[in-house]
């Protein structure tokens, strides 16, 4: 009997290449290309009056400079919106170089194109550009009030608005027995995978072909758009995400400027063009996430349930919105979070600045919707005098209220429905690990040595695994080797190993035999991308029907072969079986020849494959039977009714040092529930490194900007990634709520573990301050300064 | 004195290697553009993040720090050549295999490097000694406790080994 | 982030260096261990015509001792200094210092006259010179000369070294048996550049403070030699009162620049409180 790999913590598949050095990241393609090299703007918000490129022709080795004025047709227009909505009133997109403003500093104007990046980068020194500088709306709040533009031809900053409302909001604030009103804030920071944007393009002009490598976390959207765009054939235009160093968000907008610049490029200068981001580029060109300010109130009952609220939040979306309002779409809808909030509404407003365009960062819109909600039930309590767990307890959506309408649109234009949870039990779990009464003991003991510790809690439903749809390829070779194929990429998330457990297990082959491959075009032309914990989901699915299917189809041809019917097969270590008669079996190699009749040119298999597939086929009236198609090979896709919900409780206990503000995580603990598991060992990493990422944007990293627009820690050295150092322990604990809407119960666990980690720590920042925290993240001199607010 | 190209002469994993660089081109920019060595990573090329870390003469050293021509007679160790041999792992791979010590693999080479260094001049560190040293190597990926796992795991079965 | 071209040259010996320099001082940047150096040159914020590498230069390598003097060669690696036998009961400050530079990558190729060159006032070195009233050789084409610390730190990033000569030797003159010192400093990251720091020397006659030696980073143009705090500690008892106050004292003395980790008042501050610390564990060093 074989062992189930489903749930089992299997070792990655794709671990050895990356070990050995062996890992084919998008710079390692193409060696001998020439390289591009962009300029860029230094304001962020001017009129372009001239750009004097000749200097920059002249250099030796210099291939080509270009501007806007060398695009033509569709390139000349603005890129395309992303996700375009109707409530986007002002669709701002840049254009593929800068036309005649500029909006951000950063902003790409010019492209050279040399024989290696230090000559493209010697000629960039020698391109002037001429500007008129404008006032630069800079600050989020400021450019809420329309003061001052972002762009020229607007009469204000607003990029799009939704009111949505459940209940009736009004009516309760009119009559409720309590009624509070908070600020919250929350500053922008970035996704910072440690491998940049890349993108490598071949044009093969004989064959018409375009072949990109392009580490983005949505290979398909880019090969139809290009295709669109160069006027191509589709079948012509492939692209390749190969192995991606990380994405977290910013890989996934299509398209940067340079995706679209690097191909045309190719096919201008016909010859291989390369661009490889550096981390100066990545700063202060790649998309960024998180600025919002939200106004919120909150109607109570002197028992601390929630009968009304109300958050009025402007969102940053930086320079332009080529992602449309999904942010702040994602933040409206899951702001209540595991709570009952029968009376909502909320009134959303994107607004540009003259800063860099934003799209998601892992969490996207949910780390703030977190942040607000968990702030509101420690304020509540405090305000009430409540234990603040039983605030979260009597608000709760209760197990047996599932599914459950939140009442306002979710991120892919459906209700915001929750599929399935158990909230009380995962608080519950959350707090054995925490050993709540202990924790809260030994912190009372710190306190009266003086120390200041605090404990606090942050909770998070998260909408996973949306449409519209993910697809896989699945075939048996000869050699009996099953291959499977997808569009959408990875970069990380092990998706090689969580998509053969699933193949291993349906088709009953050893892991080893099951070879998986992401993110390649030409394996499989459909499918949408890696983002939004989608992937497991309905990628896994997918792959679940394509195996599935070619488990039908090998039944089929075994079952004549055999000669017994196909529900008396068993699939195990790799070859059909009888059941009951263990002595009968074919491997499925030997199926997938038999499912062939052709003629193989090696070997005594392929003779004995003749002979299968002779049998195969000896009682019907041709060679392949109607209705049946050659090989054990499937496509097959799913798409899901809608999204499926995970949830967590993060507790975190801090040690505030009351000289200099720096903050110590002692202890970090989280609960969390995605459903199935298919491999524990990678959901616990996709967690650690969701925290760590949490941990950073609550207390380390942000994207500090100048009052003049420019990033004043553009680097490494200032843009402060925790290190091994800064990181606590996690301490993890699970439950297994299964999904009833996908036929493997699970749900996404992606951006999991950065969702509720700012609210975890700003909670413990105000137990441990007696001040409350009420925007992240929190610096050592902020957390001073709140300190010297404290009474007492 | 010139800024033209001149040759390199160096070894690389036990094997001698030659070829021409400019000055200005860096050790890794070196492996990896003209001696095909890609599993060298550049996370920044500025210092900072590690991934380009490989170990000149056995000590651990920025790639991105240091000038091809610099490295000129020295001896130096990259990703590809911590395995015994082809088809096998070193010890402390196998640990960061069976820890689930990466995800996206891009920081892999350097904290392999890094924690290869520490295991060489302290076969047993403490877990606080395995962050501290390894601070200097960032990964987005992991949160580092598995990373920190597997070398501490690697660091146990030297001591089996040694038994 | 491609250095942009320049000239490259490698002397055998300090005197090729010296007149390689000689020859177009204005031109040329020194290439020592190249952890600050070379990042500007990736990011174009230097651009050298000349690069002279003194990395093949063995006559600047090495620690020794000598007179009761630490020596230190410009070439020697942080590294060299971290695993130099006895370092630590010798001189405590020096030994928490290079603990503290970066990370072990760093230290295996960072130099000591690299980073009293680079006179960064945020790092390590220049406030060990400073703190042990070290000096520094200069080797120039005319030959050597001998700078103190008090004069060689000009302003940020700037030494009164001349164009056209080379640090080639560092001096720091250990405090006497039984002195105790420290090396502390703020940091938001492991291994990263100090918020503020504290360099600290403390001999003791019984209770009383005999001598002490202060230098503060982080805060100033250069390291910066906190006189008032030494006189106030001179002479008086080494109680925690004393070292607070001593610590205290700083404040209307430095006005040290904001930047995007701390506003000037906070690195005051910090200042103290780093002070304070350092003082107190160089107390807790001194032996009899």
């Amino acid at each position: 009997m074989s062992t189930r790999m489903f749930g089992e913590p299997v070792p990655r598949t794709e671990d050895t290449r990356f070990l050995t050095g062996r890992g084919r990241y998008t710079a390692d393609f193409e060696p001998g290309a020439a390289h591009a090299a962009f300029a860029r703007s230094d304001l962020p918000h001017a009129r372009i009056l001239s750009i004097d490129t000749e200097g920059a022709k002249a250099v030796d080795g210099v291939l080509g400079v270009f501007t806007y004025q060398d695009l033509e047709g569709q390139l000349a227009e603005r890129l395309p919106v992303l996700v375009p909505s109707d409530a986007l009133i002002a669709p701002h997109t840049q254009y593929a170089l800068a036309k005649d403003e500029v909006c951000y500093a950063g902003e790409v104007i010019a492209m050279v194109v040399a024989r290696d990046r230090p000559t493209a980068e010697d000629a960039l020194e020698r391109i002037r550009v001429e500007y008129e500088p404008l006032t630069a709306a800079v600050s989020l709040a400021g450019a809420a009030k329309g003061e001052p533009l972002a762009h020229l031809d607007m009469a204000d900053n607003v990029a799009g608005a939704i009111t949505e409302e459940a209940g009736d909001v009004a009516a309760v604030f009119a009559t409720a027995p309590h009624v509070f009103e908070w600020e919250l804030r929350m500053e922008r920071s970035a996704s910072m995978p440690l491998e940049g944007r890349a993108v490598v393009a071949r044009y093969d002009e004989l064959e018409d072909r375009l072949l990109l490598h392009d580490a983005t976390q949505a290979p398909t959207g880019v090969r139809f758009g290009l295709a669109m765009l160069f006027g191509m054939e589709i079948e012509r235009v492939h692209v390749v995400a190969p192995d991606v160093g990380g994405g977290f968000g910013v890989k996934v907008i299509q398209f940067y400027p340079e995706e679209v610049m690097v191909p045309w490029a190719a096919r201008r200068l016909r010859t291989p063009v390369k661009w490889v981001e550096d981390r100066r580029e990545h700063f202060i060109g790649s998309n960024q996430e998180r600025g919002q300010i939200h106004h919120v109130r909150v109607a109570a009952g002197v028992d601390g349930r929630i009968l009304a609220l109300e958050d009025r939040f402007e969102h940053d979306t930086g320079a332009y919105c080529s992602y449309g309002l999904i942010l702040p779409i994602i933040t409206a809808a899951q702001l209540p979070g595991p709570y009952k909030l029968a009376n909502y509404r909320y009134e959303m407003r994107s607004i540009f600045t003259n800063t860099v365009p934003t799209s998601p960062y892992r969490g996207a819109g949910r780390p703030h919707a977190a942040f607000v909600m968990e702030r509101v039930i420690e304020h509540l309590a405090g305000e009430l005098g409540l234990d603040s767990l039983e605030v979260r307890r009597r608000n709760f959506v209760q197990p047996d209220e599932f599914p459950y309408h939140v009442g306002v649109t979710f991120q892919d234009g459906g209700p915001t429905v929750y599929d399935s949870g158990d909230y009380p039990r995962g608080l519950a779990r959350l707090l054995d690990q925490l050993d709540l009464e202990a924790t809260r003991a030994e912190i009372e003991r710190g306190r009266a040595d003086g120390r200041l510790l605090g404990l606090g809690f942050g909770a998070y439903v998260e909408g996973t695994g949306i449409g519209p749809y993910e697809g896989a390829s699945v075939s048996i070779g000869p050699d009996g080797l099953v291959s499977v194929g997808t569009a959408h990429g990875t970069q990380g998330q092990a998706h090689e190993t969580v998509f053969a457990q699933i193949v291993a297990d349906e088709l009953g082959v050893p892991m080893d035999r099951v070879r998986v491959t992401t993110g390649d075009t030409r394996r499989l032309g459909f499918g949408v991308g890696t983002y939004a914990s989608r992937t497991a989901v309905v990628g896994g699915n997918a792959v679940l029907r394509a195996a599935s299917e070619v488990k039908r189809q090998a039944a089929a041809v075994a079952a004549r072969v055999m000669e017994v019917a196909p529900e008396d097969l068993v699939f195990e270590d790799g070859a059909v079986h009888v059941a009951g008669a263990p002595d009968r079996s074919i491997p499925l190699g030997r199926l997938a020849m038999a499912s062939n009749p052709t003629r193989y040119a090696f070997g005594v298999d392929a003779e004995e494959g003749a002979r299968l597939s002779q049998l195969a086929y000896a009682g019907g009236d041709r060679p392949l039977p109607e209705g049946s198609k050659p090989g054990l090979a499937a496509v097959e896709y799913y798409s899901p009714s809608a999204g499926v919900f995970g949830f967590g409780f993060h507790a975190a206990v801090v040690d505030v040092d009351p000289d200099t503000g720096f903050v110590r995580v002692l202890r970090y603990v989280v609960h969390h529930d995605c459903g199935r598991i298919i491999n524990p060992m990678v959901v616990e990493g996709q967690i650690h490194g969701g925290v760590a990422q949490g941990i950073g944007g609550a207390l380390y990293e942000r994207i500090a900007y100048s009052p003049d627009g420019q990033i004043l820690n553009a680097s490494f050295m200032d843009f402060l990634m925790v290190t091994g150092a800064e990181m606590p322990r996690i301490e993890l604990v699970h439950t297994e709520t299964p999904s009833p809407s996908n036929p493997l119960g699970i749900k996404g666990v992606g951006e999991a573990g950065t969702i509720p980690v700012s609210a975890a720590i700003a909670n413990a920042l105000s137990d441990a301050l007696g001040v409350p925290v009420d925007r992240m993240p929190m610096m050592p001199e902020d957390v001073l300064e709140l300190l010297r607010t404290a009474p007492g | 004195m010139s800024r033209e190209p001149r040759e390199v002469v160096l070894t690389v994993n036990g094997r001698r290697y030659s070829a021409r660089a400019e000055p200005r081109t860096t050790l890794a920019d070196f492996l990896r553009d003209s001696l095909g060595l890609t599993g060298t990573h550049l996370g920044c090329e500025h210092g900072v993040c590690g991934a380009c870390t490989v170990l000149m003469d056995g000590r651990s050293v920025r790639a991105c720090l240091l000038f091809a021509v610099q490295a000129e007679g020295h001896e130096l160790t990259t990703v590809e050549g911590l395995a015994p041999e082809d088809g096998q792992l070193s010890s402390l791979q196998q640990a960061f295999h069976e820890k689930h010590a990466l995800q996206c693999g891009f920081c892999t080479p350097g904290f392999l490097l890094s924690a290869a260094e520490l295991l060489d001049l302290k076969p047993h560190p403490t877990e606080d000694e395995v962050r501290a040293w390894l601070s200097g190597n960032l990964c987005r990926c992991t949160g580092y406790q598995n990373i920190v796992d597997a070398v501490l795991l690697a660091s146990s079965r030297r001591e089996e080994g040694a038994r | 982030m491609k250095p942009a071209p320049f000239d490259y040259a490698r002397p055998r010996n300090l005197q090729e260096a010296v007149e390689l320099l000689a020859a177009r001082p204005d031109e040329a940047k020194i290439l020592a261990g190249g952890q600050s150096l070379v990042p500007m040159m990736a990011f174009r914020l230097a651009t050298p015509d000349v690069l002279i590498d003194l990395n093949g230069v063995g006559e600047l390598e090495g620690v020794r001792l000598e007179d009761g003097a630490l020596v230190l060669g410009a070439m020697a690696r942080h590294r060299d200094a971290e695993d130099f036998r006895g370092l630590r009961d010798r001189c405590a400050l020096v030994a928490d210092a290079v603990g503290l530079i970066g990370h072990p990558a760093i230290r295996n190729r960072g130099t000591v006259g690299g980073s009293i060159a680079h006179a960064d006032p945020a790092a390590e070195w220049p406030a060990v010179l400073t703190a042990l009233g070290g000096s520094v050789v200069a080797a120039g084409p005319n030959g050597s000369r001998t700078i103190g610390a008090g004069e060689l730190f000009d302003t940020y990033f700037t030494t009164t070294l001349a164009a056209d000569e080379i640090l080639a030797e560092v001096h720091l003159p250990l405090p006497p048996a039984g002195a105790g010192s420290a090396f502390i400093e703020l940091a938001r990251r492991h291994g990263d550049f100090a918020l503020a720091g504290a360099a600290v020397v403390l001999e003791l006659d019984g209770e009383i403070v005999a001598e002490a030696r202060v230098v503060l980073i982080g805060v100033a143009d250069r390291p910066f030699r906190a006189v008032t705090a030494e006189s106030f500690l001179r002479g008086a008892a080494a109680t925690d009162e004393t070292l607070a106050l001593a610590a205290a004292s700083i404040g209307p003395e430095i006005e040290p620049m904001s930047d995007v980790h701390g506003s000037s008042d906070y690195r005051r501050h910090v200042a103290g409180v780093m002070l304070r610390r350092a003082l107190e564990t160089a107390r807790s060093r001194v032996t009899a």
